[in-house]
């Protein structure tokens, strides 16, 4: 793994627009092109295609097992999608296309699309590095530590300072901002006030807070949220709802996620993305959505007779 | 909580251990040098380091490492190498006409050379083994430190190593000790330098593991997942840590060296390691503090206060049975085995010592891990 990339200072990533993309000039923060995930046999994602633009709030829906947090995988490198391309402020980090044993038993569409181009893979880490930040369908902080320890192991990427300037404090200033900074960010979630709790203590709510806020302390340009109101009750959720567009508005953010919770989508996504095993079957404001016959089908199923 | 965070528990815990090293150098001017108290201290104070070096990878990054043993082998045999006075290496290598290094390095630069030795072997071998997990990497760090001890007997490399003879001549714990004009000991420091030693390498590891690095460390230990997402590179900060660990366990290995006086590959057998997580184990996964108690309770029950159960032992007429050669093990891992069974977390679970002296506990929810 190349250290320089985690010693770098962060790139200013809005430069990026001015590369040629495929789609030159527009304000495109994340665009998927045909991406395919196929595991063995199961092919969980089929020619997904689509884009977030910069400021917006986009969703993504669908029904169990659709595909939807294995595309969130895929977009930060947990997964390697089998093929396809995703793009980030009009650069590539994920190239891929079928290759060896895969090529043989690959079973979604386009898959000679990018015989040509080189795979491009990522770790996690350098994709969070780049920008995009994520919070876990089933939340994932780190149980030993408290409500700001998990904020503050946010900001370590950004990090100038190595192992020796950080054992002999060296690295005082940059980790004096640094404990601002999650101070900071813990006031603006509202959860300052159990800062020195560990984080598992708290209840549901505010670990999803939490959560939201350790991603904000990785400075990302584009925040990945992988069902937020999972196990909330109304009121949290529309909490919730003004949350999200709060941070999106103060971070100058584009948030793109994953929900269940039909009234929160309608209310704060821009537009909306319905997958359905595997496929994309709507896309469209959420006015055009609920009208869609194909989404009520997918969510309610079709009359057989 | 920072700006909160008040800074007497920090001031006592220094005050304490202030107070034990100016504790240590008064015991060891007015008590006789053959005391068993000193062998306990001398020892332990090695033990502390090693089994903190291994408590910072199996504790604190969660990475399941027993190559403990292999990596103090490495230490030991740089330490001894680099020291041996030039005068006495053809007696020392008397097999091997006196050896290849004919120079010598004060023992400070001599132990440097055994920690970076130590790392150095670790960043080979972390290469190809950090990438398994858990019991995977242990057999594995196991297995390297078998084949380290093999090959450090191995005769082709006897003008180095002295193949599987003891080295021995080097500078030991006893010649720190000043000497006066007349012969006699002056001051007595065989006990002092080893836990100045000991405690300035604990002291690295432990500003090392509240930095954001360490931070970073036990977010892997938690949650390698989330921790990647939060843009920490696992591959990395693992091999870091490794290095790191290892690093202290040469300079460990080292002190080993001075405190046996002699060297020889097969002693640093597995059951070394496994005394060593053994101590990490009872002191309590993830915490210093613990890790440094509990390998003076271990130095000092296996090689002071159990050894009557080696002998046997008469109350008036009556011969206490079971005593004999070996009994003491068997006390040993029973226990172990009450330790593991009923105090899973150890003497010190995952605190510090300023953790408990600061009154509120800030782990109420710690107890169920």
């Amino acid at each position: 793994m190349s250290e320089k990339n985690m010693t770098m200072p962060a790139e200013p990533l809005q430069e990026n627009n001015n590369q040629p993309a495929a789609e030159p000039g527009k304000d495109e923060v994340l665009r998927l092109e045909n991406i395919t995930m196929q595991f063995g046999g199961v092919v969980a994602i089929n020619n997904l295609s689509l884009k977030v633009d910069r400021g917006e709030i986009v969703a993504l829906i669908g029904p169990n097992g659709a595909g939807k947090t294995t595309a969130f995988n895929c977009i930060t490198g947990v997964y390697e999608p089998t093929n396809g391309i995703v793009y980030f402020h009009g650069k590539p980090i994920v190239v891929n296309h079928p290759q060896g044993k895969m090529a043989k038993q690959y079973g979604g569409i386009n898959g000679d699309l990018y015989k040509n181009r080189k795979p491009v893979v990522h770790t996690p880490d350098k994709i969070t590095h780049m920008g995009i930040a994520r919070t876990f369908q089933n939340i994932r902080l780190f149980k030993s530590q408290t409500a700001f320890e998990n904020v503050l192991i946010g900001t370590h990427l950004r990090r100038t300072s190595n192992m020796f300037t950080a054992a002999f404090r060296l690295n005082a200033k940059e980790e004096k901002a640094n404990r601002e900074k999650a101070m900071n960010l813990l006031e603006i979630v509202g959860l300052a006030e159990v800062a020195d709790e560990l984080a598992t203590s708290l209840p549901y709510g505010k670990q999803r807070r939490l959560e939201i806020a350790r991603a904000l302390a990785t400075d990302p340009t584009l925040l990945l949220l992988d069902e937020p109101a999972a196990g909330m009750n109304p009121q949290e959720t529309d909490e919730l709802g003004e949350f999200i567009v709060d941070i999106k508005n103060r971070f100058d953010l584009t948030v793109f996620m994953i929900e269940h919770h039909m009234n929160l989508v309608m209310d704060i996504s821009d537009r909306i993305y319905v997958l359905d095993f595997g496929k994309q079957i709507a896309e469209g404001t959420p006015e055009e959505i609920q009208k869609n016959p194909v989404v009520i089908a997918a969510y309610l199923g079709v009359d057989e007779e | 909580m920072n700006q909160k965070k008040s800074k007497k528990p920090m001031i006592i815990t220094l005050v304490l251990v202030a107070a034990i090293y100016i504790g240590v150098f008064i015991a060891e001017q007015t008590m006789p040098a053959t005391s068993m108290l000193f062998t306990v201290l001398k020892k332990g104070a090695t033990y502390a380091l090693v089994a903190v070096s291994m408590n910072l990878l199996n504790g604190f990054t969660g990475i399941f490492s027993l190559g403990q043993a292999g990596f103090m082998l490495v230490g030991a045999y740089v330490y001894g190498i680099f020291t041996i006075p030039v005068a006495q290496r053809a007696a020392v290598y008397q097999y091997f006409d006196g050896g290849v290094i004919q120079f010598t390095v004060p023992v400070i630069i001599a132990m440097i050379f055994a920690g970076l030795a130590a790392a150095f072997f670790a960043f080979l071998i972390g290469l190809p083994v950090l990438r398994l997990k858990s019991d995977y990497l242990a057999i594995a760090t196991l297995g390297f430190a078998e084949i380290i001890r093999a090959i450090f007997q191995w005769n082709g490399l006897g003008p180095v190593t002295n193949g599987s003879n003891m080295l021995r001549s080097f500078p030991s714990f006893n010649d720190f000790n000043i000497v006066g004009a007349d012969g006699k000991v002056a001051v007595y420091l065989s006990t002092l330098i080893p836990f100045i030693m000991s405690g300035v390498c604990i002291l690295l590891i432990v500003l090392l593991i509240n930095s954001s690095y360490g931070r970073a460390l036990k977010a892997i230990r938690d949650d390698e997942v989330a921790a990647e997402a939060m843009g920490i590179n696992l591959a990395h900060h693992k091999r870091l840590a490794f290095c790191v660990s290892s690093f202290f366990a040469g300079v460990g290995g080292a002190m080993l060296a001075m405190y046996q006086t002699t060297v020889q590959a097969k002693s640093f057998t597995s059951a070394m390691t496994y005394e060593i997580l053994l101590i990490v184990v009872i002191g309590g996964i993830g915490s210093v503090t613990g890790s440094v108690l509990s390998s003076f309770l271990f130095v000092a029950c296996s090689e002071w206060w159990l050894r009557f159960l080696d002998e046997q032992q008469m109350i008036g007429d009556f011969q206490v049975p079971l005593l004999r050669n070996g009994f003491r093990l068997v006390v040993f891992s029973v226990i172990i085995m009450i330790v593991v069974l009923f105090f899973r977390r150890g003497i010190m679970g995952d605190k510090e010592l300023p953790d408990l002296l600061s009154r509120r506990s800030k782990s109420k929810g710690r107890a169920v891990k």
